[in-house]
């Protein structure tokens, strides 16, 4: 027996429902209206001026001055290094970042970075909600470029909307045309920028455009060219609401009592349309204009509450805060607000605002401790390393006169950007004699080498116990000086059976 | 079996095909599935065309691309060649000592003597150099031919006992197959040998031989059995045996008299080559 489900008609309301009816039931019954597969309803966000939309310009331009002028930043380094301040340099598997260099081994300032960058997004959206999204990720800013765009060729709102609607003319295809010429003009040029931080910007520009350029600067940017022009003008809100993992994990950092786009119901209820000269009393300050909804690049009503698509931008809060203007009342019916203090007054209590909650405490220390200790590994580090591997075939020499001689390969990682002059020592072993290659034993035990900058290198070198020491296996350490610098390197002395 | 049917819930065509109640819907294929066959089809005659593809009785179609795996393995040695020509330009050049010298040549010559080693010298000498009974230790102090680089470059150009002009070669005689001694005299030589190296012996036995290694053994040996590493003659009085330091031993090298062959690489390899295998057995000798 089968049960056949048919999702091909809207879920039936509740029967008997009466009363008031709640936020997630409204954008219920206004849903998709059934089906497996929503299909994407255009938005065309209306153009709003105010605080909030003039933040917004100056984040976005802010935003992409970053990441357009930062690989043309030059930073002197020594003869031979690299001359960009920010380069991920794959070939060299050197990070350069202004006065910092960091070698493949120190991955983990990389994940610190990460880590901290991950905390501060969770104390942030626990505080004010989901400024990220609405303000600095780059999905939305480069959305938001395109729309400007869009609107430059198509006009706003409403002449978009004839334009989609209007059969195919001259006036269509030009503007159309121009419209996607310059999106994807923006995209190659996204596209551009990012392999400028992975080689020499001035160089890769020249050899870019004659075909000279490695094939995966090529790869890379038609890539960025691609995803930019699909996921900032095609796809635009969808990227949020069904790829991006976001929307669905910041439900666990916000509670009642963080700070987001609000619609204070308190105020606006009840709502409906006011005609001029008519009272005030006994109804609510929203008259239903839908100007918060067509200001929205979500496509949605803040007037429904909190909701996973809402991105926090603020654009309905200029756009309502117009329309108070215009009748007369209050500014900020729409505002950052939290869902605890809207509760409280529409009950006629005091509104409580609680910044420091368990949670925020939470994340703030957390953040603290990992800054820290990203500053504690920042200021510790040291520009000299070493490793010793030892031989291990054969594990040990006996010399015909009952000395014992260990092999190893020294390796010393010089991070400065000039040549060192290192020492080596040996520890653990008493009257130790060291050689290298092509050199004398050191008659003070100490051996010389230079290590050329920025790079690590390789030296034989082999440690003779005087005949009579004693059997088996000793903990032995090198130690490299240059200077104020100083690096061990931990290994073992073998002796077999001992020196005869 | 192929009787026409409607499904009753999608109003879509059954194939007719039916397993335990449930019918097949004879839905058409996705569009995208069927482009994306016919560009695999489309993909395929490219390739027919452009590469290697169907074999003949004489061969195959070469494809318009020329493209052959085999060739670009051989250009591909051949840029290796060419990338390996600066460094070994720079090995030709130099001398043993100035290879040792200079940190990055002495790190080329490590890595190109080390492979080399391992595939060539390592049956016999172990691949951590340090030998075997009758394979010589070359990670100790103790050279039967020299230690030094330039007798190192020696011995691995000519070999040892190979009949090539110049190759090192000395013949210890067969004292006992050959019947020149008899077994008594043997193994009073024997312990003669045995006290030679400060080890306890048999007193009348080493007085009975003394006259004998006077006139058999001290012409290469020398008196106080210290050998000749100019002819390759081993030391006695030390501790490093090449074929076994007990009596056994000892006596069976007296009778027997062996000699181990080592190649003349030379015939095999160019010089740079050898020049950086010297390198990486002096220096991991200890260098003398």
């Amino acid at each position: 027996m089968t049960v056949v489900i048919d999702r091909t008609k809207p879920p039936e309301p509740p029967s008997g429902a009466a009363g008031p009816v709640s936020a997630a039931e409204r954008v219920r019954q206004k849903g998709s209206g059934g089906g497996l597969y929503k299909a994407r309803v255009p938005i065309y966000p209306k153009l709003v001026h105010g605080r909030w939309r003039a933040i917004k310009w100056a984040v976005l331009i802010a935003t992409l001055a970053v990441y357009y002028v930062t690989p043309w930043i030059r930073w002197h380094r020594p003869e031979g290094l690299p001359q960009q301040a920010v380069l991920v340099d794959f070939t060299g598997r050197r990070f350069y970042f202004f006065f910092l260099q960091l070698w493949p081994q120190e991955v983990y300032f990389i994940t610190g970075l990460l880590v901290m960058a991950a905390l501060a997004l969770f104390l942030t959206t626990a505080l004010f909600g989901r400024l990220w999204c609405g303000y600095a990720c780059p999905q939305t800013v480069w959305t938001d470029l395109y729309i400007y765009v869009e609107r430059l060729f198509e006009g706003d709102r409403n002449a978009r909307m004839r334009l989609d609607a209007e059969p195919l003319s001259f006036n269509k295809a030009w503007r159309k045309l121009g419209k996607h010429a310059v999106w994807l003009g923006i995209a190659f040029g996204t596209g551009g920028a990012w392999i400028f931080y992975f080689h020499d910007a001035p160089a890769l520009i020249r050899s870019f455009w004659v075909g000279q350029a490695p094939l995966t600067a090529y790869i890379s940017c038609g890539v960025l060219t691609a995803t930019t022009y699909l996921l900032a003008g095609h796809m635009r809100e969808q990227v949020c609401i069904y790829m991006c993992p976001w929307p669905r994990i910041q439900g666990a950092m916000l509670d009642n009592h963080s700070l987001q786009v609000t619609y204070r119901y308190d105020r606006g209820e009840p709502r409906g349309p006011h005609k001029k000269g008519q009272g005030w009393e006994g109804r609510g300050d929203c008259i239903d204009c839908r100007a918060c909804v067509v200001a929205c690049p979500m496509g949605i009503d803040i007037r429904d509450g909190s909701q996973l698509e809402c991105i926090n931008c603020g654009l309905c809060i200029d756009a309502c805060n117009e329309i108070m203007d215009r009748v007369g009342r209050p500014r900020d019916l729409i505002f950052f607000d939290t869902d605890a203090a809207v509760a409280a007054r529409a009950a006629k209590q005091p509104a409580v605002y609680r910044l420091v909650r368990s949670r925020t405490v939470y994340y703030g220390a957390a953040l603290a401790l990992v800054s820290g200790l990203m500053l504690w590994g920042l200021a510790n580090r040291t520009v000299l390393e070493s490793h010793a591997l030892r031989d291990r075939n054969p594990l040990f020499v006996r010399l015909h006169d009952g000395s014992i001689r260990n092999g190893y390969t020294l390796k010393i990682v010089n991070k400065s950007f000039y040549p060192k002059a290192v020492e080596v020592r040996f520890e653990g072993v008493p009257n130790a004699r060291l050689k290298t290659p092509g050199a004398a034993a050191s008659a003070d035990g100490v051996l010389r080498f230079t290590v050329d900058a920025n790079q690590d290198q390789s030296f034989r070198v082999f440690v003779i116990a005087p005949p009579g020491v004693a059997a088996g296996n000793t903990e032995a350490e090198f130690e490299i000086r240059s200077g104020p610098d100083k690096a061990e390197a931990k290994t073992t002395f073998i002796t077999g059976e001992g020196g005869r | 079996m192929s009787e026409r049917r409607v499904d009753e819930h999608s109003g879509v065509e059954t194939t007719g095909h039916e397993w335990d109640g449930i019918r097949e819907l004879d839905n058409p294929l996705p569009r995208w599935w069927l482009w994306v066959m016919w560009a695999t089809v489309a993909f395929s005659v490219a390739y027919w065309i452009l590469m290697p593809a169907w074999p003949g009785l004489h061969g195959y179609t070469h494809g318009l691309m020329h493209n052959s795996a085999r060739a670009n393995v051989a250009r591909q040695m051949g840029e290796l060649q060419a990338m390996r020509g600066a460094q070994a330009v720079k090995l030709k050049n130099a001398s043993l000592e100035q290879i040792e010298k200079d940190p990055d040549l002495q790190s080329y010559a490590l890595a190109l003597g080390g492979s080399i080693f391992g595939d060539n010298c390592a049956t016999c000498h172990g691949a951590g150099g340090t030998g075997g009974k009758g394979y010589p230790n070359l990670r100790d102090d103790v050279w039967l031919w020299g230690g030094s680089l330039e007798q190192i470059q020696h011995t691995i150009t000519y070999g040892v006992r190979t009949g090539e002009p110049g190759a090192a070669t000395t013949q210890m005689p067969a004292f006992g197959r050959d019947q020149m001694l008899n077994d008594g005299q043997i193994n009073d030589l024997t312990e003669y040998v045995v006290a030679l190296s400060h080890r306890p012996a048999s007193k009348p036995a080493v007085e009975r031989a003394a006259p004998l290694y006077r006139d058999q053994c001290a012409a290469c040996h020398g008196p106080a059995g210290t050998g000749d590493q100019t002819r390759g003659v081993p030391n006695l009085t030390d501790s490093d045996w090449l074929y076994g330091s007990s009596r056994q031993d000892i006596h069976d090298q007296i009778w027997n008299g062996r000699g181990g062959v080592m190649p003349t690489w030379g015939r095999r390899f160019d010089p740079e080559t050898i020049k950086a295998l010297t390198v990486y057995i002096h220096a991991n000798a200890g260098g003398q």
